[in-house]
């Protein structure tokens, strides 16, 4: 049973400031992925959770345990790393053992928690080799299942998936999911992969220069993001944006059309996702300049006064550049966002 | 390419292969034979080598090699010799070791300070070291010792042994010890059950070097001792007035240890000398 | 705060020690070589420089550095550049070229001392084939410059393993990409290797060249086994002082000699082949 918190916590590389600031609170058995582009913190927040790395000021709590003074071994924690960690001079079923046996268990447990972990992730037939007779998806099973055997309170998962090819990625990913929530343990999980952020997370911390700028489930971190950024990272192709002025209370001028939005003095942009646009009989103006069919759907790039727009239709249509299409947004899919703080406005 | 030169290039290349093996034969014969020579004189009676012309084809007599280990005083400078090499292997790699590896794992203030002391003493002529430290160890009761010449071998032998141990450690991925760490390791015996086992053969390298490094020196051996000498010194000593098949069967002796050295080693030669040296 | 002290902890001993029996030490010989009972002198050098063997042997010194060592790397880049091309064989050959990594200075002298002596293979071989009558001596006072053969010939022999090898190491992390790329644009070998391994091989030369040339100047037990008195030489003039004359003064003047041409060639080696920064691979 472990809550994690995160109070205040900073960190600097000499005078780099990698996190600002941060404050989050996992839940007892959440699955939580921290997503950002490269550079934006993400490993680093979860290397001090895990002890590998020391805050520069702030405080980590796990299960009501304060731990930011701990040495990792004493955190109750596991952790998966980017390039496995299988040690090379282990068999894989001492590798699973390594950390029961540095508790000290007796070897018939050992052995019953190897077995046991080893049939979750399906390597019980690897038991006996070497890291270096073993192929990149099975040294991350290893991996995972070396993890979960410390049976943690917490499983830190850093980019576990990302030296996998596609396919083995996507079957793994489902694989992960299942096991964890299994295991009950809270996971938290860093990726630059949104897809596997939005198909694993209960709840997604969406990383921008060292700050979350949003920490919501996967459906909230699509529909409304809190930030520009969030609705320009997410989703893909990303969201489109349009500048909004005001024509009244609550009423806005967008690209020609108007729209309902919240009451606000300045101007706004007003932002909506490819897939939430279709053809009407009135709406946007679009002129298409590239159309690039995706099997099931056809992405349109197109122009509309002046700003590059993007929709994604039915693949059946038949559009060519330089048509001029009528969108129109879905209703209630429009979001708004204050150009300024580029935060988002309800 | 024209059509002429295409026929022409098979000739052309099988000559070229042809240059290329006799090359690489000659080379091979300008290491072994010298040392064939040797082996030669030293498989040979001591009326054999003082004698004229010289049989390419050793007699297999063991008259010189006996000669030599009666040699009074031989005896004594082939164990001083290997327990000067044995203390040198020790200590450098145990004061040498620690080093090589905060410098692969740590960035610390004076890092480069510490550096550029390691790759100073090698712009030095160390051996030249011993002539000071010869009135100090007078001074400290060290003189003569095998522990005073060791300490200046280790001289030699910590540069090459902290350089070594660096680019073994930093061949470990950070990942492995932080893995160990945190399945429940501290510090120490995330080393002592992952860095230690994926290093050690390396470690033996290096520090099978540095028992080379000490076996084979010459002038701070001999300057640093008087009874207690050391094989190299030993012969050195004795150049002047010593018989021929005593120098050969004395070199001969100097060179054994080293070939299996070399052999035992030369997986890790080149990550040692061409990495570490850069 | 441990994990902060922890790197100072682990290169306290090693600091230490080099302190105690590398630093100090020099300090020491310095104090010997300017020191006398009346404090700062030159006299210790002046006697030193003005002795009759010292043009001798410094010439002698250099001279043998100057033939050796470009021999060298002549031949440690040719092998080197050999065995990179090398498909079978390899490990036999690289482990038979660096036996003489091994071998003492003082065994390789000899070792070519079986060969040059009176008694020894050259004769044996040259009246075996009918060249000379009757065995000569070839490492007398008579012959100056065989002795000055056999010793060069016996240094080459010796330490150009340790050139090959640093090359050899150097040629490996040169990415085979810029000769698939040199290949395509159609650059023949000669062009390749003065293209791309030599300035890619920079560092290295640098080292193996700093390492080699201070080896050469303390050239000392290849003469002792070859030439004896023969053929006088920097080291063995410092081990002369020492020992035969008891004289520690001179011995530590000519010393400080000996180390000032090092750091002069090293810095000369460095200067001359230095890689600007970034341009490693």
């Amino acid at each position: 049973m472990a809550e994690i918190q995160i109070k205040n916590v900073a960190k600097n590389f000499g005078s780099y400031q990698a996190l600002h600031d941060i404050n989050l609170t996992i839940a007892d058995q959440e699955f939580m992925v921290l997503l950002g582009a490269s550079g934006c913190g993400k490993s680093t927040l979860l290397r001090i959770i895990a002890g590998l790395e020391t805050a520069t000021t702030g405080e980590v709590w796990i299960g009501g345990r304060r731990v930011d003074h701990l040495s990792p071994k004493d955190r109750g924690i596991s952790m998966v790393f980017q390039n496995y960690a299988v040690f090379p001079h282990l068999t894989v079923f001492e590798n699973i053992g390594f950390g029961l046996r540095m508790q000290k268990l007796p070897d018939d447990e050992v052995k019953r928690r190897v077995e046991r972990t080893a049939g979750l992730m399906h390597i019980e037939q690897l038991l006996k080799r070497y890291s270096g007779e073993l192929s990149g998806g099975q040294r991350q099973r290893v991996a995972v299942a070396r993890a979960l055997a410390m049976e943690p309170d917490v499983i830190l998962m850093d980019e576990p998936l990302s030296n996998l090819d596609a396919l083995l990625r996507m079957e793994m990913r489902a694989e992960l999911k299942g096991v964890l929530a299994e295991s009950k343990t809270t996971a938290i999980y860093v990726t630059h992969d949104q897809v596997e952020a939005m198909s694993m997370a209960d709840r997604i911390s969406v990383m921008h220069q060292g700050k979350i700028v949003q920490a919501a489930s996967p459906i909230e971190v699509y529909r409304d993001p809190a930030a520009e950024f969030v609705a320009s990272f997410i989703g893909n192709p990303p969201m489109n944006f349009l500048p909004a002025k005001a024509a009244g209370s609550g009423r806005w001028t967008v690209a020609g059309q108007n729209f309902d939005g919240p009451a606000s003095g300045k101007d706004l942009k007003w932002a909506i996702r490819p897939e939430d646009l279709g053809i009407a009989d009135a709406g946007f103006g679009a002129r298409a300049k590239v159309v690039e069919p995706l099997g099931a759907h056809l992405l349109v790039t197109c122009d509309v006064d002046g700003h590059q727009f993007r929709a994604v239709l039915d693949s059946e249509l038949n559009v060519k550049p330089g048509d001029v299409l009528t969108l129109a947004p879905q209703e209630g899919r429009g979001r708004w966002f204050d150009p300024e703080t580029t935060l988002a406005v309800a | 390419m024209t059509a002429v030169a295409d026929v022409v290039a098979p000739d052309a290349r099988k000559a070229g292969r042809g240059v290329y093996r006799t090359g690489v034969i000659l080379l091979c014969a300008w290491v072994i034979v010298p040392l064939y020579l040797l082996f030669v004189n030293t498989m040979s009676s001591p009326e054999t080598v003082n004698s004229f012309p010289k049989s390419f084809i050793p007699e297999f007599n063991m008259g010189s090699l006996n000669f030599f280990m009666g040699f009074q005083g031989i005896l004594m400078a082939l164990w001083n010799s290997v327990v000067v090499a044995v203390l040198t292997m020790v200590m450098s790699i145990t004061i040498g070791a620690p080093a090589g590896y905060a410098l692969s794992r740590f960035e610390f203030r004076g890092k480069e300070l510490f550096r550029l002391l390691i790759l100073l003493t090698r712009a030095f002529p160390l051996p030249l070291l011993a002539l000071p430290l010869a009135v100090l160890f007078i001074r400290t009761g060290l003189d003569d010792t095998a522990f005073g010449l060791s300490l200046v071998h280790t001289t030699l032998a910590i540069p090459f042994a902290v350089l070594i141990t660096f680019s073994l450690f930093s061949g470990i991925p950070l990942e492995l010890e932080e893995a160990a760490w945190t399945l429940g390791c501290t510090r120490l015996t995330a080393f002592t059950k992952v860095i230690l086992p994926l290093v050690l053969p390396g470690i033996t390298a290096s520090a099978i070097f540095a028992f080379v490094i000490s076996w084979n020196e010459v002038f701070a051996a001999a300057v640093l001792t008087i009874e207690n000498r050391t094989l190299p010194a030993f012969l050195l000593q004795t150049l002047g007035e010593a018989p021929l098949h005593l120098k050969f069967a004395g070199g001969f002796i100097l060179v054994v240890p080293a070939l299996i050295f070399i052999f035992a080693v030369r997986k890790y030669l080149f990550a040692m000398w061409g990495i570490a040296n850069r | 705060m441990e994990a902060r002290l922890l790197p100072y902890f682990l290169i306290l001993p090693v600091t230490l020690f080099l302190c105690l029996f590398f630093l100090y030490p020099f300090v020491l010989v310095a104090q010997e070589a300017f020191g006398t009972e009346n404090g700062f002198s030159l006299d210790n050098f002046r006697e030193v420089v003005s002795y009759w063997k010292f043009p001798i042997s410094m010439k002698n010194t250099f001279l043998l550095a100057a033939a050796v060592v470009p021999i060298q790397l002549a031949l440690s880049l040719l092998m080197a550049t050999m065995v990179t091309k090398m498909q079978k064989g390899r490990d036999l050959v690289l482990y038979i070229w660096t036996i003489p990594l091994g071998i003492s200075d003082l065994a390789a002298g000899i070792i070519w001392l079986a060969i040059f002596e009176q008694s020894g293979f050259l004769n044996s071989m040259m009246v075996g084939l009918g060249v000379t009558d009757q065995p000569v001596s070839l490492l007398s006072y008579q012959t100056p410059w065989m002795v000055f053969l056999a010793i060069m010939l016996a240094e080459i022999w010796r330490a150009t393993a340790i050139m090959l090898v640093i090359l050899v190491a150097g040629i490996g992390l040169i990415p085979k990409e810029y000769y698939e790329a040199a290949d395509v644009f159609g650059a023949s070998r000669w062009k390749q290797f003065t293209r791309i391994t030599l300035p890619m091989l920079r560092p290295s030369l640098q080292t193996a060249l700093i390492l080699r040339v201070i080896l050469a100047f303390e050239v000392f037990a290849v003469v002792a086994a070859l030439g004896g008195t023969l053929f006088p030489v920097l080291m063995g003039e410092i081990y002369a002082y020492q020992f035969d004359l008891q004289n520690g003064g001179a011995a530590a003047a000519l010393a400080i000699i000996v180390l000032i041409i090092s750091i002069v060639f090293t810095l000369i080696i460095m200067r001359a082949l230095r890689v600007p920064k970034g341009a490693t691979i």
